[in-house]
């Protein structure tokens, strides 16, 4: 018999913590990808006639689009006729607020562990801080929350399928305007079976009055996940979106090809956070999911700021360069990433920092963890046109390896054609030492605790920079993923 | 409280402490002093657990716990500390956070609770204070950027801060000005307890013209060849090793 106990001491024996898989009925799209597919998924959502065109421009891109070239990666081929671009959950109920929600679905946000703030908030605790979470099960938005909160300081955060109904203006105006269609090829792919996403608008001079909140979640066997956001802050506004996943096992790779676009208009900043902990696939690198990603700002009014913040510990392959167009005069445009690789997960991951406009400044700080036998690359461009005068970049890239048998490459490309420009450029790369394991053992962490100890303090400055919840959830992946690491 | 017996330890294909035997009793302050490469550090070390230095015969108990039987970091939790020769720099994590994170895993380690935010931070201030850091250096990365003297003054203060069962010190008056000297030695000296023991691993006699100890070993070969008194020390000062650990000096004695 499986009492509940037996379940939970299961669940606790499993390697990877969040591996499990809630019990609701997906509404798939026939397998594999042709036109039929792309009206398929634009009808299943009720899309005007518009949006339809702008799918099918981008699949007959996709048709002609050759797969990328893998820099540092080694994967197999993917059949993408071999997959479902569509499921959603059958029970779709309009909800007032997450207490609503199918309980199943609700089980699942438990064993996340979505943070306790929020817990408190959805309890309706009073005093708690106010977060608002936009629940992407699959790929169809089932609840949002706060609505009204938001609504009142004219903040727009919808489903992304929603705003192409309800703000059909805002959404064709910048869809597609930061990445291109035919940016990439995964850009492509998206543009034409994006499944649902995000969209949010704050007003001029409007701080959005809470951290919005988004957490996604594969969760049907065999299917691609496209989300699509789409954020803008007009003039003098300010805005914090989070962004969270994890990912039940599954025995075969699970594409996951996002595409983020950020828009910011005169003084406006953005700050965007993202805790990634994708399936990473067993020991030997089965199971995993490729997570393909486009994200990208565009810094277009002057003064404006774009800051992304990164922790990624999940997916078998890793392939995103959260990048920031500076087009305003003295726009600002800071990266922060931790990326953390084990057993044989790849990662190539970086920025882009693109200066059109004169003062414009960028910041890029990325700490690369490498354990098993993982192989963890930071790719950055710092890019200067030749009308930016009196650009800076500070850029620091440091990794940390754990074993022998991992791999850490730093990759800068800068490309200068303003001589005023100061660019700064400092890597490292540095071995957890027996010294110090011993020395932390020595004051009674056991082996793992001891890891984690000094992989937080080596990751600490990218840490600080996430909203407070978040931090302490990053904190404890970073341990949980190097579980068996050492020793 | 600490008894060793006929320990024998090995640090690669070498054999460095040879059949030791050493008997600290609970209260007691114990030297142990010989030439370099005479095997201090390594008995240090086996003690401790550290990998690398393999126990290959012999036993050591602790309260009659055998720590050979134990991780190093249950070691710590059964009341062991070390302080180092050489203390470790770990960029990126305060020392607060290391300590506290250190105390409560001991703590869970026994089945404790967890020390709470306000009774460290209140201990922490004290320690700090006595042993002359300030506590702008206890928020910085652990021994970030420390000075030699100041790294040790930081061992002093993890040690009181854990109030170990036994504490070895190895080394911790090297490099120390008359100064950091004293304000050592009087945290021993604050620390010594009918119920708590030390072992004093030195190559000079001048720590223990402030700590008195009730005994001096002198360690070569990785042996105790002689033990004494107080005056044992005074007289290594004067003769060197060799003359007093000579093996006729040694038998006419």
């Amino acid at each position: 018999m499986a009492d509940a106990a037996t379940v939970a001491l299961a669940e606790d024996a499993s390697k990877y913590k969040w591996g499990f898989s809630s019990d609701v009925e997906s509404e798939m799209a026939p397998k594999g990808l042709n036109e039929d597919t792309v009206r398929y998924i634009s009808a299943k959502k009720g899309e005007p006639e518009w949006m339809l065109d702008w799918r099918l421009k981008a699949f007959r891109l996709w048709e002609k689009a050759e797969s990328p070239d893998w820099a540092k990666l080694d994967i197999a081929p993917i059949d993408y006729q071999d997959a479902y671009y569509y499921a959603e959950p059958k029970v779709k109920p309009k909800l007032d607020s997450l207490d609503d929600l199918d309980p199943a679905i609700r089980e699942t946000y438990e064993k996340l562990g979505i943070p306790i703030e929020e817990q408190k908030v959805l309890a309706n605790v009073e005093g708690a801080r106010k977060v608002a979470v936009d629940a992407v099960f699959d790929s169809v938005s089932v609840a949002t929350t706060f609505r009204e909160e938001l609504s009142k300081a004219g903040v727009i955060f919808l489903s992304i399928s929603e705003a192409i109904k309800e703000h059909p203006q805002l959404v064709k105006k910048w869809l597609g305007s930061v990445v291109p269609q035919r940016d990439n090829y995964f850009a492509t792919l998206n543009s034409a079976v994006f499944s649902d996403g995000t969209f949010v608008y704050i007003p001029e001079g409007v701080r959005c009055p809470m951290e919005l909140s988004t957490y996604f979640r594969i969760n049907a066997e065999n299917t691609g996940q496209f989300e699509r956001t789409l954020i803008v802050a007009d003039k003098g506004s300010y805005v914090s979106y989070l962004e969270g996943c994890t990912a039940p096992m599954r025995d075969e790779n699970q594409l996951h090809a996002a595409v983020v676009e950020l828009v910011a208009l005169e003084d406006a900043e953005i700050k965007y956070s993202t805790v990634q902990n994708w399936y990473p696939g067993d020991e030997d690198g089965k199971g995993g999911i490729y997570n393909f990603v486009t994200k990208r700002a565009l810094c277009q009014g002057d003064r404006s700021k774009v800051s992304w913040t990164q922790v990624e510990t999940g997916s078998a392959v890793t392939w995103k360069y959260p990048s920031c167009v500076l087009n305003g005069r003295d726009s600002v445009g800071e990266f922060y990433s931790v990326a953390l690789t084990n057993n044989r997960q790849q990662a190539d991951t970086g920025t882009k920092m693109v200066h059109n406009a004169p003062g414009t400044r960028s910041t890029i700080i990325s700490k690369g963890i490498s354990a098993g036998r993982s192989d963890n690359t930071y790719r950055g461009l710092v890019r200067v046109g030749p009308s930016a005068e009196n650009v800076r970049n500070f850029t620091q890239c440091d990794s940390l390896l754990l074993g022998d048998e991992c791999g850490a490459h730093t990759v800068p490309y800068i490309e200068v054609k303003n001589p005023s420009a100061q660019i700064e450029h400092e890597a490292t790369t540095s071995k957890i030492s027996d010294d110090q394991m011993f020395y932390a053992q020595s004051r009674g962490l056991d082996e793992e605790e001891a890891v984690a100890l000094i992989v937080n303090g080596f990751a600490k400055e990218v840490l600080q920079q996430l909203p407070m919840e978040f931090a302490v959830e990053a904190q404890k992946l970073l341990g949980i993923s190097l579980e068996g690491a050492v020793g | 409280m600490l008894k060793i017996e006929n320990l024998t330890a090995t640090v690669g294909d070498k054999q460095i402490i040879n059949g030791l035997t050493l008997d600290l009793p609970a209260g007691e302050v114990h030297a142990i002093m010989g030439p370099n490469g005479s095997g201090k550090s390594t008995l240090s070390y086996a003690l401790a657990g550290r990998d690398g230095y393999e126990v290959t015969a012999g036993s050591a108990l602790l309260d009659g716990e055998d720590l050979l039987d134990m991780e190093p970091h249950e070691r710590s939790a059964a009341g062991l500390y070390l302080g180092l020769q050489y203390p470790v720099e770990i960029p990126g994590v305060s020392n607060l956070t290391f300590l506290r994170t250190a105390i409560n895993a001991q703590r869970e380690g026994r089945g404790e609770d967890a020390v709470s935010a306000g009774d460290f931070m209140r201990a922490i201030r004290g320690e700090a204070e006595a042993f002359d850091l300030s506590m702008d250096h206890m928020k910085r990365g652990v021994n970030v950027g420390f000075s030699g003297g100041e790294k040790k003054r930081n061992e002093m203060i993890q040690m009181a801060m854990i109030q170990p069962k036994c504490a070895i010190l190895d080394e911790t008056d090297s490099g120390l000005d008359i100064d950091a000297l004293r304000v050592v030695a009087d945290g021993i000296n604050r620390m010594r307890d009918p119920k708590r023991s030390f072992l004093l691993i030195t190559h000079y006699q001048r720590l223990l013209d402030y700590v008195q100890p009730d005994k001096v070993h002198v360690l070569k070969g990785g042996q105790i060849v002689k033990t004494g008194g107080p005056e044992l020390a005074h007289e290594l000062e004067r003769e060197g090793y060799d003359t007093v650990t000579a093996p006729e000096l040694a038998g006419a004695a």
